[in-house]
């Protein structure tokens, strides 16, 4: 169980030099503990940043990082401690596996940690169980893995340290439907059976709205919307304008307004739309 | 029309390892490209589709079967390195990590790179690469560093590299999986421009229903067989194989498909948000519901 909070954190790529680049400017917000918080934004808006802020890899240039109250720096001698509490899963984590078997890969981080073998053997399985690899898959060579399996084991290595805090960026990229669903769900259950809070960063509208609690969208290093996936797809106007896209299935229900058939303007699922469309119609609110 | 290329009852496994046995990727594959259609190949991971890319662009051979290339027959007795060295001429690919197919710290450098390789004179690479990068819309990046470029950029660069090398086929094996929305609709838009103005044939290998929705022909792969074809309308009013194969379909269609369900008359091929609510629209108004 943990809440972590960022502070009016700033952060510049690249001081002084003449490609000077802002990529946090004043960011606040919550990631409340226990909930799934989505960032979404373009390319460049400052998400990748953020996250790797969370963890202490980078250090803001101003504001600070809260976890459960205590700020991630107060002794940057500690900071390793952070790291085990806050896990982080890069883009393509894949290309980071490299030990002998997968077991040994995910065991990696727990072994780090100083837990013992019995602690380790038992964290091994457990993530490997969250990620949806089966026992027989553990005593393989990563790389003998397909593609979603090898995104799966890195995942575990980092579920395997139980960490308070999973934060994850783009987990789903270049997966296949099923693929993605898998990961996903895997994520979701292992939030909801841990309690983790976790935050996940991704391109696909269509993921945020159906794996998140809360989804903060940023633009320009700033965030400029946050709220439940109902309350920031109802502003699909404001998205299109900051250059995002909204999932298809909103611009549907867009639509179906100008044909007169008002569904509401916070749908964001096309099982959502469905039930909707066929009930009656008539919106809850809107 | 001669099929550009045309696979007959093809098969492959990838050879045995020490310690593993040969595995089959593809068994008993047909298929057949139009010159100058596009052509979308979905299936699961590791259900074929870049194995098929490779035997297309005869990185690969079929164990059994036959590939013909441009009416060649590349599987015939006689057919040797310099045979296929030519066909392989006709054929371009375009591979899914930007980062892996830049070769140049400079644009123009890094298209110019394929040509050179050919023998083209410098004269003529010239002319090419200024006409490729002006295809891609990267014309004012030429002198600009590869490195600070964006990833939908990148594969653009990477687009030119294989239009300045004047291939017929450009084969795209998931060249829009890592990039980000605003990048795959550059490749998006760049690919489209490529098949319908220059008349360049296109196999575009994807996860996103939405790109093949824009294709020509759909051809589903699962377990190494083509397991559908036909237009993305047929292939995606299949809804429920589709879910079967692990694969998805368009949210319009989704949303159609469960109206239908529910004794509605709606079209299922459908993939544009406005045609779908006006489509939903008009069942309605049939029903008296509206």
């Amino acid at each position: 169980m943990a809440e972590i909070e960022v502070k009016d954190i700033t952060y510049v790529y690249g001081k002084g030099a003449p490609y000077e680049i802002k990529a946090l400017d004043g960011v606040s917000l919550t990631f409340p503990h226990g909930q799934v918080t989505g960032l979404i934004g373009h390319t460049g808006s400052g998400k990748s940043t953020l996250v790797q802020m969370l963890n202490g890899l980078i250090k803001p240039d101003s504001g600070e990082i809260l976890l459960d109250g205590k700020s991630i720096w107060e002794d940057p001698k500690k900071i390793r401690d952070v790291r085990f509490k806050v896990g982080l899963v890069m883009q393509y984590p894949e290309y980071q596996l490299f030990d002998e078997t997968v077991a040994a890969d995910i065991a990696f981080g727990p072994k780090n940690m100083g837990m013992s073998p019995e602690e380790i053997k038992e964290a091994v399985e457990k993530a490997a169980h969250f990620a949806g690899l089966s026992s027989d898959l553990l005593e393989k060579s990563p790389f003998d893995l397909s593609g979603g399996q090898k995104r799966r084991a890195a995942l575990a290595g980092v579920m395997a340290m139980s960490p308070s805090v999973l934060v994850l960026d783009e987990p789903a990229a270049g997966l296949d439907p099923g693929g993605r669903k898998d990961i996903l769900d895997g994520i979701k259950k292992y939030q909801r059976e841990s309690g983790t809070t976790v935050v996940i960063v991704s391109h696909s509208m269509e993921d945020m709205a159906t794996y998140c609690d809360g989804i903060a969208v940023m633009a320009k290093g700033k965030v400029v919307m946050r709220g439940t996936p109902p309350q920031v797809f109802s502003r699909s106007e404001e998205l299109t304008k900051t250059g995002l896209d909204v999932p298809q299935i909103t611009k549907v229900a867009l639509s179906l307004r100008e044909c007169g058939i008002d569904i509401g303007k916070d749908i964001y699922t096309v099982k959502f739309a469905a039930e909707r469309l066929l009930s009656g119609g008539a919106p809850y609110e809107s | 029309m001669e099929p550009i290329i045309k696979a007959e009852h093809i098969s492959f496994s990838y050879p045995a390892d020490e310690d593993t046995k040969p595995r089959k990727a593809l068994s008993d594959v047909s298929l057949e490209i139009e010159k100058g259609s596009f052509t979308a190949i979905l299936g699961r991971n590791g259900s074929g589709k870049s194995t098929l890319a490779k035997l297309m662009c005869m990185i690969l051979f079929p164990d059994e079967g036959k590939l013909f290339i441009e009416g060649r027959d590349m599987t015939a007795e006689g057919i040797g390195e310099d045979d296929i060295y030519e066909a392989r001429k006709n054929v371009g690919m375009v591979f899914q990590n930007p980062d892996n197919q830049i070769v140049a710290t400079i644009v123009e450098e890094d298209v110019a790179f394929g040509p050179e390789n050919l023998g083209v004179p410098s004269a003529e690479i010239r002319r090419r690469v200024d006409e490729a990068l002006e295809t891609v819309g990267m014309k004012e990046y030429a002198r600009h560093a590869t490195q600070r470029l964006s990833g939908g950029q990148k594969q653009r660069i990477a687009i030119a590299g294989v239009l300045a090398m004047h291939r017929d086929i450009i084969i795209f094996d998931e060249s829009t999986a890592m990039l980000d929305p605003r990048g795959r609709k550059e490749v998006m838009d760049t690919i489209l421009r490529l098949n319908r103005q220059e008349g360049i044939t296109v196999i575009l290998i994807t996860h996103y229903m939405t790109e093949a929705a824009l294709a020509d022909k759909v051809v589903v792969m699962s377990d190494g067989t083509v397991a559908d074809t036909g237009t993305p309308g047929e292939v995606f009013s299949r809804v429920e194989e589709m879910r079967e194969r692990g694969l998805d379909v368009p949210q319009t269609t989704e949303l159609l498909w469960r109206v239908k369900n529910a004794g509605y008359d709606v079209r299922l091929d459908i993939f544009d948000p406005e045609e779908c609510a006006k489509e939903i629209a008009r069942a309605f108004k049939i029903d008296g519901r509206n």
